[in-house]
């Protein structure tokens, strides 16, 4: 216990060395990608980093090829490098042509370039593995990752990338705005739309490229998505969005990192995806406007007040005749509307528990309060039927239904309009009902 | 065949990567034809926690727990994809990014967790093992084959009953989703069911190509069909082809093309997915109708037609104008240079129209550039007279300007058919002159104009 508290004390405070250039170099690392792949999603275009990201392949074992044959050791790595960086390129090339020139669409484009490529890649590597030289070894990294091999030089070059991104962005902030939300409006005003395109492109192929090291190519693409996917939950703002996922992109990386230096046989790069990955499990839940467990709720409390206020207005429109205050028998309750036995009882009890209605002698009744609501609803209800009726010119019989929608939504500003609009028709506290009230008004 | 080919291990690696390569294309023609690659994808890394999950609970390589796992898994793939996309108001394709690479770098935690216990090494996971299908054998009624060249026998049986059982509904739901549902078919189930014949088959193919190379099979085979053919059975049978291809031709060039540069052998998987790549390059540039190539060919073809159309009627319209002059001598021909300038034409495509003009006799050189002979005069005074009646209708029934109909007839008259040409002359009551006054030349047989 004490062993493990002082190795995350050492770890936590980036004392050691090698874990301090690792922690802060897949921060930065899942910075840069955070937020260029905010546009990269907003452009729908999240996938064209795994393509990316495969097409790499190849590029590194030819580059490795053509050093080593040049009597290189060929694991010079800016070498690696360029040749990742030109045969991403050449990837790109290749699914715009396929995209432009022929009816496949965008899904089999990055199908067949990032996995013919890949293979390529493969097969290069087959032939290096079978070299004399056998120097191979740590070319596979690149499919992987290998973060705890990170020097100080690649921290660095992943903290200069991360801040020219930062820079660029912010520059050409509004175009990438536009040219992510409207890019028709922005041809038409005249931007260099396809520009603006391959610029995006260059910035995910250098984040690609000098992550490749760190999280591998099969895992690079989840820093370009999930970051920006998780921000996108927590705000509707473009620049929120781009600093939450920036925020979230680094935050994975420093975790991540550091759990992998804690415990034992935990891959780094795949450590650092599943942080991330937990962190947009918690956004989809949670996140106030756009989570779904927020969502659920408000739509279970909208249900709730509906069936209320049906529940309400059916028991004043009964006893209507005796100005809302009789029993009604829990059998001509339920052929009023289209709800189930076990809805109806659901409500009752409900009701019964605020206090707004009563059994009395097997009949229920509204209470004063209950009461009080009723006529409310049942005015905003008849305001608005007479309103379609006389300004809408809607029939007497169908506006019962189209009130039903609309009388749980009117606010008391409506409810005065609607008001002033029909003084001459409405003189009582409760204007009468247009249209015949029947027994079952909604036939089961 | 290379040299040192063994046709009792070289056999069993290229049956086993062709049947590999023909299950996977099968089910890839409805991927793409749905729009659904990079599902395929997807699932193919995604099985990765599955294979991991069944080996630590087994403890061992048992096909059925590691069948049973990853089909779970590629399920779930395409059920969370669907999820978060709804839940969360995800873009589709985010939504499986996100949901993939979880999945996989899970697999990969729960390997390194299961690598003491049992051997399982990442690499054979991307690129396979079929060049060592042959040491797993299995005795099927006194025979020896390979373990996975069964299995995948199998597996291809299976996706083949699968899609010929299927077949229609699989179409429908692949062309009109929403006409399927009308009709009353549950697309829900059938993308399901797919989704399911994709995990196996991923699974099943993953020993001898891995999970990458999958995709290749999946998509490239059915993508490049899909530019040569235009009916669905078609594109199947075309798909096969290719795969079983690509299975053959991916060994082979695995042991012969390294050594065209000096090196050893390579991971035959890799160099399939090579294969399906060259065959799709050939595929875009060559196919009939969607080819590169063929378009490029047929655009040529089309502006040279025009071209020499073009001069033929600027040759007759200067015999025209020079019959008209006092002077008379000296009308009717044209050197290159002016046609060129008078075209707007290109240089090259005014060059091969005039060398087709002279060959096939309509014009002939002579001192002072070119002239019509009687046939090209013939053929000229039908292009004309296709012209100028465009020119006589436009004025009259479509209320186009004089001044407007020409640049109008200018485009029409490459596209007249005798019978069209026949319906303007009725149209225009035989009309004699155009809009600016000149004659309109006659057919020369009026029997032979509405054959």
């Amino acid at each position: 216990m004490m062993v493990l508290g002082s190795q995350l004390w050492a770890v936590l405070t980036l004392q050691d060395y090698n874990t301090r250039v690792v922690v802060l170099g897949t921060a930065a690392l899942g910075m840069a990608a955070g937020m260029i792949g905010t546009f990269m999603l907003l452009r729908k275009r999240a996938l064209l980093g795994d393509a990316l990201s495969h097409s790499a392949l190849p590029g590194i074992a030819v580059a490795f090829l053509v050093m080593a044959g040049a009597g290189g050791s060929g694991k010079w790595l800016p070498g690696l490098l360029l040749g990742a960086t030109l045969s991403g390129v050449l990837g790109i090339a290749w699914i715009v042509l396929i995209r432009s020139w022929t009816r496949l669409k965008e899904d089999a484009a990055l199908g067949i370039v990032l996995s013919v490529l890949f293979g390529a890649g493969v097969a290069l590597l087959g032939i290096i593995q079978h070299m004399a030289s056998g120097s191979a070894a740590g070319l596979e990294g690149f499919i992987y990752g290998k973060p705890a091999s990170m020097l100080q030089a690649d921290a660095i070059a992943m903290a200069v990338t991360a801040a020219a991104i930062a820079v660029l962005c912010s520059v050409l902030f509004k175009e990438l705005q536009l040219l992510c939300f409207d890019p028709g409006f922005a041809r038409a005003q005249g931007w260099p739309v396809a520009r603006l395109d391959w610029f995006l492109m260059a910035l995910v192929t250098a984040v690609t490229v000098i992550g490749l090291q760190a999280v591998g190519l099969i895992l690079v693409l989840a820093l370009l998505v999930i970051p920006p996917a998780a921000a996108r939950f927590w705000t509707e703002r473009l620049w929120r969005m781009f600093v939450g996922s920036a925020l979230i992109g680094a935050l994975s990386g420093m975790v991540g990192a550091s759990v992998s230096a804690l415990v034992p046989r935990l891959p780094a790069g795949a450590i650092i995806v599943l942080v991330a990955a937990g962190i947009f499990l918690l956004s989809l839940l949670l996140a106030p406007q756009r989570g779904a467990l927020p969502r659920l709720w408000r739509h279970g409390v909208l249900r709730r007040t509906v069936a209320r206020q049906h529940l309400l207005r059916s028991l004043y429109e009964m006893s209507e005749p005796a100005g809302g205050r009789g029993g009604v028998p829990l059998s001509a309750l339920l052929a009023r509307r289209s709800w189930s036995a076990g809805e109806l009882r659901r409500e009752l009890r409900r009701a019964r528990r605020q206090g707004l209605v009563q059994v009395v002698e097997g009949l229920v009744e509204l209470t004063p309060p209950g009461l009080q609501q009723a006529q409310r609803l049942v005015r905003n209800h008849r305001l608005w039927e007479l309103y379609l009726i006389t300004h809408a010119d809607v029939a007497a019989s169908h506006v019962d239904r189209d009130a039903d929608a609309l009388e749980h939504v009117l606010g008391r500003q409506m409810v005065s309009e609607l008001e002033n609009l029909l003084s001459a028709q409405v003189r009582t506290e409760v204007p009468r009902s247009p249209h015949v009230l029947s027994e079952g008004t909604h036939a089961r | 065949m290379p040299a040192e080919w063994i046709w009792e291990l070289d056999g069993w690696i290229v049956a086993a990567g062709i049947l590999c390569a023909m299950s996977c294309a099968l089910l890839g023609n409805f991927l793409v034809l749905r729009r659904m690659s990079m599902m395929g994808d997807a699932i193919s890394h995604a099985v990765l926690p599955g294979l991991a999950a069944a080996f630590l609970m087994t403890g061992s390589r048992d096909t059925w727990a590691m069948l049973a796992g990853a089909i779970l898994v590629g399920i779930l793939t395409a059920l969370l994809t669907q999820a978060v996309s709804q839940l969360g108001k995800v873009d589709e394709s985010a939504s499986m990014g996100v949901v993939f690479t979880a999945l996989f770098a899970l697999g990969l935690v729960l390997i390194r967790q299961a690598a003491d216990t049992v051997d399982l090494d990442p690499g054979c996971v991307l690129y396979g093992l079929i060049e060592s299908v042959w040491i797993d054998t299995v005795s099927v009624g006194g025979r020896v084959m390979p373990r996975s060249v069964l299995v995948l026998g199998v597996m291809f049986i299976l996706n083949v009953a699968f899609v010929t059982v299927l077949y229609k509904e699989l179409k429908l739901v692949s062309f009109d989703p929403a006409l399927a549902t009308t009709l009353g078919y549950n697309a829900n189930v059938l993308h399901y069911l797919l989704m399911t014949m994709v995990a196996a088959t991923t699974v099943v193919s993953f020993e001898a190509v891995g999970s990458i190379l999958v995709v290749a099979m999946l998509i490239v085979p059915a993508a490049a069909a899909y530019l040569l053919t235009q009916r669905l059975g078609a594109m199947i049978a075309v798909s096969l082809v290719i795969a079983a291809l690509c299975g053959l031709l991916g060994h082979v060039g695995a042991i012969a093309v390294p050594r065209w540069f000096g090196y050893g052998s390579t991971i035959t998987a890799g160099m399939m997915a090579v294969v399906a790549g060259v065959i799709l390059l050939g595929a875009l540039l060559l196919a009939p109708r969607q080819g590169v190539l063929s378009k490029m060919a047929h655009r040529a073809a089309l502006s040279l037609r025009i071209v020499a159309e073009d001069i033929l009627g600027l040759l007759y319209r200067m015999e025209e104008l020079a019959a008209a002059s006092p002077q008379g001598a000296g009308g009717g021909r044209v050197r290159f240079e002016a046609a060129y300038r008078a075209l707007d034409s290109g240089w090259l495509v005014t060059r091969a129209a005039l060398w087709r003009l002279r060959a096939t006799g309509r014009i002939q050189r002579i001192a002072e550039g070119y002239c019509l002979t009687d046939i090209g005069r013939q053929q000229a005074g039908q292009i004309l007279r296709s012209h100028r009646l465009w020119e006589r209708f436009l004025v009259e029934q479509a209320a186009v300007r004089v001044d407007h109909s020409h640049s109008a007839a200018t485009r029409l008259e490459h596209v007249t058919t005798p019978r069209l040409q026949e319906d303007l002359r009725q149209a225009t009551q035989d009309a004699a002159v155009d809009p600016h006054g000149r004659p309109i030349p006659r057919p020369p047989d009026r029997g032979a104009t509405g054959a």
